[in-house]
């Protein structure tokens, strides 16, 4: 089987700055409406341990296409390359697993 | 992913170090990115043109700036510079000011008119009467006060009747009365290396306060190096009425109530001083005042801070220890630091905070900055140019000294209001607004100065979009270039960056193009310079007017930054008052009269303020104003970032307006249970002066008695003319703000700490803001 891709969000630093939104709407040139990975917040939220909580986590649409176009020229995925806090990757699915076994406050998307 | 440095992981097949390549069908450039969008940040981008047009925007990974990061604002560059709606042409008005009515014209009658009115009023008025202003964080810093001075020959250059100055402008004035200097917190952004370098140290802690830095960007401070710097270790301590992102991160997060901030910073350090964490050396060697500063702190106990701001006094005990511990701490202190009266003696505290811990120019703690190459980046550029008696007619001049002694080289925009409404001491006769759109953002109490604006005879606005201000008040209105049509540069602080043009938008032209066409038609001995590439030659060229030593000027041309992109000098360095680079006289120590920190102002004694920080309630509020309180119960604070929109811009652009598309204020679920209101429903939020619409979200990490709404906010896709002008005043929070209260220095305003009362937008109630306004002489 052929290596499958995937993104790995790292969500403990996501500070919800939209920005791998607009660039994914950029790269698909996606109408008003529409997204190939769309945002999606809790908080801030008092927790029992009297901490606030403020958590923000971009999901891949079944418009992601991994960036087969940009990858393919050797260059990342826009929303990987323009993550403010750096929180996103691209790999090999295995590889992501590995690194998401070791890093509480991870998501492990595989959007085909 | 650890964000140092991560350049050699960049793909170099791709990402080529040349300014200039060809990939494919597009034409790539590695540059900059300043106004429009406007921003207080310059980030370096590449530019996918294609007859000349730019088609793409990506962030740059090979520049140790952003490393290939960017916002929503500049990732949607294309949509805003080829938007259908912007303006293409000069226009001059041919109907009534307010009718929205149009006539196309070209741009030598546009600097004709422009001439003729300025030569008018030079002679039968003064050049004094011409105003120009420009609104924050657009690349004309130095542009319109050089027009201004050079070519009007006016003193009057201004933020856009920014009530108390109250941007930047205290905490710089207090800086230099303080220590010569401002200080910033050090990420590792004046290194190439970045974190790499061996020289550099985390800041153990970082106290934010008066900013969400993640958004605002303020500064020419990147927000996100922040978590950078905690991905690496560093810790924060915030003071903010809402748990933003940050905040929620925080070791110490201090729900202040707004405009409280000087008292929390006060009793921090009273527990400072009074448990003995100050760094000894620092203050033997290098402050002046200590002991005045630790009696004063004696009158701000932490228990008497804590009920002033409505948090405990652990909290403040437990920040100020931490931040004293840390070793180094930093601050990022941003604009809510001026927005109150008393901004001057909170910057004034911070600033004494970070000298007595010894963290004043250490890596990792509170640098101290100045332009790389010492270029003539601001409001004072050109101010050589204005003789020494039109110097003194400046506005503001003869209520502050600190106006009077070139503390600060702006004119005071409460006392230009005035100067328009009463023809005192002068009338104004012109207005020259250059990206700045006051009535819809900046200017507090914004019907009144809408109606001041339309006072003044002659207008000209020069802007990206036609904007409800020229709808408004405009005579002429001339079209600018965004960052992508001009050549220009940004240096704010460290380190040179080059702006290229690229491509071209109809007949607009660069605010650099502007300046320079007007000012060979109005003083061509002050405007030498053939085009735009000579100009920004010269200015690149400009260091050392207003410093002696540090740091040096260059003699690099504007091609040659071109080809470099981002050019870093060499003298940058840490502990410069050690090393004799701060003063001009070259001796060690700090630019002041006694060369030290001065925690005692001498400078304000002799003025007769306070030489010392202080607290002073807002001038409304539960406290200092108990019976507007029982009409108006709540805390209001204004002014919260958002990702979409740099302050009124933006809200044409589809990509950017889908994310965002109403304005919100912010309730406590509680308050909105009170009052019979759900998330998204329309509020009215209102005070003694006016009232605004704005749409509710729910915050539950509000103290229940404190509201929190957008400002910015107009409606390009409404009917622009008037009656309505774009809705520019429905949902407007400047309709509570109020002008002409400041601080003793006229510096700082409470846009960020007024009082109002919530309640529904109903059928029966519903009304139209805008019409009240513009036509049945306001609330
Ligand atoms: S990988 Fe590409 S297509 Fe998928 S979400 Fe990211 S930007 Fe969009
Ligand atoms: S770009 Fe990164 S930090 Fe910003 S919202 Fe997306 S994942 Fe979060
Ligand atoms: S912060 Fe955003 S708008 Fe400002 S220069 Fe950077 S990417 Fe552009």
């Amino acid at each position: 089987m052929a290596t499958k891709y995937g993104l790995l969000i790292d969500y403990e630093w996501c500070t919800g700055c939209h920005s791998c939104e607009t660039a994914c709407k950029v790269e698909l040139d996606l109408k008003t409406g529409d997204f190939g990975i769309k945002l999606f917040a809790e908080g801030p939220k008092l927790y029992p341990n009297g901490k606030y909580e403020y958590l923000y986590l971009p999901v891949p649409t079944s418009l992601c296409n991994l960036c087969e176009e940009r990858v393919a020229a050797g260059k990342l995925p826009t929303c990987v390359h323009h993550c403010q806090s750096a929180c996103m990757s691209y790999g090999p699915v295995e590889e992501l697993a590995k690194k998401a076994a070791g890093k509480p406050k991870t998501a492990l998307f595989v959007p085909r | 992913m650890v964000r140092k440095n991560e350049l050699e992981g960049v793909n170099k097949e791709v990402y080529k170090t040349d300014w200039q390549w060809q990939e494919g069908e597009y034409t790539v450039t590695r540059t900059n990115m300043w106004t429009a969008p406007g921003c207080h940040n310059g980030c370096s981008v590449l530019y996918y043109s294609k007859d000349g047009k730019v088609e793409k925007v990506e962030g740059d990974p090979l520049s140790p700036y952003n490393q290939g990061r960017l916002c929503m604002r500049c990732l949607d560059y294309a949509e805003t510079a080829n938007h259908p709606d912007r303006l293409k042409y000069p226009l001059k008005r041919a109907g009534e000011r307010g009718e929205n009515k149009w006539e196309r014209i070209s741009w030598d009658e546009a600097y004709d008119i422009i001439v003729e009115q300025v030569r008018a009023i030079q002679r039968d008025f003064g050049p004094e009467s011409i105003v120009s202003m420009q609104g924050t964080g657009r690349n004309i810093c130095w542009q319109t006060p050089y027009l201004s001075y050079s070519a009007f020959g006016s003193p009057n250059f201004v933020l856009g009747f920014l009530s108390g100055d109250a941007c930047y402008l205290p905490r710089t004035t207090i800086g230099h009365c303080f220590m010569g200097d401002f200080m910033v917190a050090d990420i590792s952004q004046h290194l190439e290396r970045r974190m790499e370098d061996p020289e550099y140290v985390l800041p153990e802690y970082l106290l934010i306060v008066g900013n969400n830095p993640l958004i605002s960007n303020g500064d020419g401070f990147f927000g996100h190096w922040v978590v950078d710097a905690m991905k690496e270790g560093t810790k924060l301590i915030t003071l903010d009425p809402s748990c933003t992102w940050l905040a929620s991160k925080s070791e110490h997060w201090l729900r202040v109530r707004p405009g409280t901030d000087a008292a929390v910073i006060l009793a921090m350090l009273n527990v400072i001083i009074n448990e003995d964490l100050y760094d000894h050396d620092f203050v033997e060697n290098w402050c002046d005042g200590f002991e005045e500063l630790k009696e004063r702190v004696q009158e701000y106990p932490p228990a008497k801070a804590a009920e002033i701001a409505w948090i405990t006094p652990e909290e403040i005990i437990e920040a100020a220890r931490a931040f004293a511990k840390g070793n180094p701490s930093a601050i990022q202190w941003g604009l809510k630091v001026d927005q109150t009266v008393c901004g001057i003696p909170l910057a004034h505290g911070l600033l004494s905070m970070a000298a007595i811990c010894g963290d004043i120019d250490v890596p990792g703690g509170c640098m101290i900055p100045r332009c790389a190459y010492d270029i003539s980046d601001s409001y004072g550029c050109g101010l050589w140019n204005v003789p020494e008696d039109m110097m003194m007619k400046m506005l503001g001049v003869e209520t502050s000294p600190l106006h009077a002694l070139g503390f600060d080289p702006t004119a005071n925009g409460d006392t230009v209001l005035q100067a328009i409404e009463t023809d005192e001491p002068y009338p104004i006769k012109m207005l020259f607004i250059q990206s700045t759109n006051p009535i819809a953002n900046m200017a507090a109490d914004a019907p009144r100065v809408y109606r001041a604006m339309r006072k003044v005879p002659f207008n000209v606005v020069v802007d990206v979009f036609m904007t409800p201000t020229a709808v408004a008040c405009a005579d002429v209105v001339l079209p600018c270039g965004m960052s992508s049509e001009r050549n220009s540069g940004r240096v704010w602080w460290w380190p040179l960056r080059s702006i290229v043009k690229v491509s071209d938008y109809y007949e607009c032209k660069s605010d650099e193009q502007i300046i320079l066409e007007l000012g060979k038609r109005l003083n061509p001995d002050l405007f030498p310079w053939k085009d735009d590439i000579e100009l920004m030659t010269w200015w690149v060229q400009s260091g050392n007017r207003f410093h002696a030593g540090w740091p040096a000027k260059t003699d690099e041309t504007f091609q040659e930054l071109v080809e470099k992109v981002i050019d870093w000098p060499e003298d940058w360095a840490y502990r410069k008052y050690e090393k004799g680079m701060l003063r001009d006289d070259g001796e060690p120590g700090f630019n002041t009269n006694t060369g030290k920190c001065e925690l005692y102002l001498t400078l304000f004694e002799a003025w007769g303020f306070d030489p010392l920080p202080y607290y002073e309630e807002p001038p409304e509020s539960p406290y200092s104003t108990p019976e507007l309180v029982k009409e108006y119960p709540l805390v209001l604070t204004t002014g919260a970032r958002t990702w979409e929109y740099f302050h009124s811009e933006e809200r044409q652009v589809p990509r950017l307006r889908e994310s965002h598309p109403d304005p919100l204020t912010d309730l406590h679920p509680e308050l909105a249970a009170e009052i019979g209101v759900r998330e998204g429903d329309w509020v009215w939020v209102e005070n003694m002066r006016g009232k605004c619409k704005q749409r509710v979200r729910l915050n539950a990490s509000l103290h229940p008695k404190v509201v929190r709404s957008e400002h910015g906010w107009w409606f390009p896709e409404q009917e622009a003319a008037e009656p309505n002008l774009y809705g520019v005043f429905d949902s407007n929070i400047n309709n509570l703000t109020v002008q002409g209260v400041t601080g003793p220095t006229l510096y700082g305003a409470p846009y960020a700490n007024q009082i109002c009362k919530v309640y529904p937008v109903t059928p029966e109630n519903d009304c139209s803001p805008s019409e009240i306004v513009t036509s049945k002489g306001g609330f």
